[in-house]
């Protein structure tokens, strides 16, 4: 018991660090586009992402008398936050600027929230879990609040708040059950102490249902799915992007560290709580989803819908149906962003372009971004040969290979429901008339960013091994 | 003699307490962040016990963990509270219904 090992940490050690001196700098210059914090916090994550890279090994390490853990799925989900993190950072700042309600604490919130799901990505400890969690939720809480003046984001900020507390108070309730049961916080120990028990207490279930449904807020399934649809809605475009991206990430982490690696041997009992969660998830999200007229809501409903899907790889119970959803889980947040960008990129000064309206006619008034926002709607409508196809395509196969074909057909029945509203998008951008003439007006560095992000889902999915085999490579032993 | 059970028991009504003041308050904010915080000392309580009769430190490490994490909770819940309430000039729950569908 020595603090050993301690370059593991570097990436957090760092990030925090520079976060520091990020919130200092801001202070310090007089920038009223707040150019320098901007920048450092995107060398921080940028630093963050080397780092992860450097201190890779690709198999289990632990650390802090074994609180933290680095293995190959802590590599692939830290880079890909980091990663993910850069693109929203940039995307909110151009959205930040033409809204003029730039402030640099957004910057600091921002890294804080990326240190957060570090920490929950490498916890290895029931403590650990929740500090990262907490850590990330009070940075996300403060971002969602950043438009003091709006009504609706503060309304959407409460709610926030209040459902989140509640699922962190759930969570930390049904960790406290299982300390009891197990008399350890450490996640490894957990599972043992259980396996060992031909039949466990009923008590170790009661506290898995706690967990459970503290992760399932978390990540916004349904019955806990109320705050998502407001929050989406309500908080500045450029919050909801970074809400829809990395943080999921993250949230999959701990589901994948909560349940497999501390619940690994109740994997029976939660498979099936999981299994109602799913399809309850993508048939509530893909129906409602279609009465949507606030484009920011329907994308809301959306992700319902594929936390649905995501959970369906957790379902499969093996280390396959673990890399499926995880794919999925990396597609859907390349895909969520790049919708969101969008919708940042159409607005203007005092007026979002979050109506189903705003998009008629896109294809009139620019080839290109209507090309680009086709791409992304047949990517979340799981089109091939778009990313989003292969993540579901894996997500079912495994589903299938571990023998649950009523509920794949259930899926696909349901992707079927949601392809209508991604198609009814491209629609209005092909073959409706433009409500506005002129061309929308952005920066090229904004365009040129989503048009990257845009082609990513592309060029991946043209060759999805890549990306598959990194995952497969995170779960196999 | 007070055994563990009369604890679980105590921090499981107290947290039954907390869930049926969210639900069930309609009229005030406040009263929301109030059973935010009831929620996790009933939780305190159920780790305090569990450590002591466990004979395990650990658990009682996690509560300081929780008051300070609550601690921080509290600020930005009430932050945000202040922020809806210059916006809004309402604090009361039935209000808070500007985003349907």
């Amino acid at each position: 018991m020595s603090i050993d090992n301690l370059s593991l940490l570097l990436p957090e050690i760092a990030l925090l660090t520079l976060a520091c001196a990020t919130l200092m700098v801001d202070i310090f210059s007089n920038d009223p586009k707040h150019g320098p914090g901007y920048w450092l916090a995107q060398l921080t994550l940028l630093v963050t992402a080397v780092l992860v890279l450097v201190t890779y090994t690709g198999d289990s390490q632990y650390a802090m008398a074994g609180m933290f853990v680095s293995d190959a799925m802590s590599g692939l989900l830290k880079f890909a936050i980091c990663i993910i993190s850069l693109f929203a950072l940039f995307y909110s700042r151009e959205y930040l600027l033409r809204h003029d309600i730039i402030k640099g604490e957004y910057f600091v919130l921002g890294l804080f929230a990326v240190l957060g799901m570090l920490v929950m990505v490498s916890a290895n400890n029931l403590l650990t879990v929740y500090l990262g969690l907490e850590l990330l939720s009070l940075s996300l809480y403060a971002m969602v609040a950043i438009h003091r003046d709006s009504s609706s984001a503060s309304e959407a900020a409460i709610k926030y708040f209040v459902l989140g507390a509640i699922a962190s108070g759930m969570l930390l309730y049904g960790i406290s059950i299982l300390y009891g049961v197990t008399g350890s916080l450490e996640l490894g120990a957990v599972a043992q102490v259980l396996e060992g028990q031909s039949d466990y207490p009923t008590l170790a279930i009661f506290g898995l249902v706690f967990v459970l449904i503290g992760v399932a807020f978390k990540l916004g399934a349904v019955p806990f799915h109320m705050w998502l649809p407001d929050v989406y809605q309500g908080a500045p475009t450029a919050v909801t992007l970074f809400i829809g991206s990395a943080p999921k990430l993250a949230a999959f982490a701990m589901a994948i560290r909560l349940l497999v690696d501390g619940l690994g041997p109740l994997l029976p009992d939660w498979q099936q709580m999981l299994m109602i969660l799913a399809v309850l998830s993508m048939a509530t999200g893909n129906l409602i989803a279609i009465a949507q007229t606030n484009i920011k809501r329907m994308l809301a409903y959306s992700t319902i819908a594929h936390i649905g899907f995501l959970l369906l790889g957790l379902v499969a119970g093996n280390a396959g149906g673990y890399a499926g959803a995880m794919f999925y889980v990396i597609t859907y947040a390349l895909m969520s962003m790049g919708g969101f960008a969008m919708i940042i990129l159409l607005g203007r000064k005092g007026a979002e372009a979050d109506q189903l309206d705003d998009f008629s006619g896109l294809a009139e008034r620019s080839p290109w971004l209507a090309f680009l926002m086709l791409i992304l709607m047949f990517s979340m409508a799981g089109i091939p040969p778009f990313l989003g196809f292969w993540a579901k395509w894996f997500v079912l196969r495994e589903v299938i290979q571990a023998g649950f074909v009523w509920i794949a057909l259930l899926a696909v029945a349901f992707a079927i429901v949601g392809a209508f509203y991604y198609l009814r998008v491209v629609k209005l951008m092909y073959f409706d008339e433009p409500r506005e003439p002129d061309e929308p007006q952005c920066s090229t560095p904004l365009r040129t960013v989503l048009s990257v992000n845009g082609l990513s889902l592309l060029l991946l999915g043209l060759s999805p091994g890549l990306l598959m085999s990194l995952c497969m490579a995170a779960f196999s032993p | 003699m007070l055994t563990l059970s009369h604890f679980l028991i105590l921090a499981a009504v107290l947290f039954c307490i907390s869930i049926a003041g969210i639900f069930i308050n309609r009229k005030n904010v406040l009263l929301l962040l109030m059973c935010i915080e009831l929620m996790l000392l009933a939780v305190n309580i159920n780790f305090v016990a569990f450590s002591h009769f466990l004979g395990d430190i650990h658990g009682q490490v996690f509560v300081f963990f929780i008051l300070t994490v609550a601690a921080a909770e509290s600020a930005i819940g009430l932050a945000i509270l202040v922020v809806l309430f210059r916006n809004r000039d309402t604090i009361n729950v039935e209000d808070l219904d500007s985003m349907k569908g």
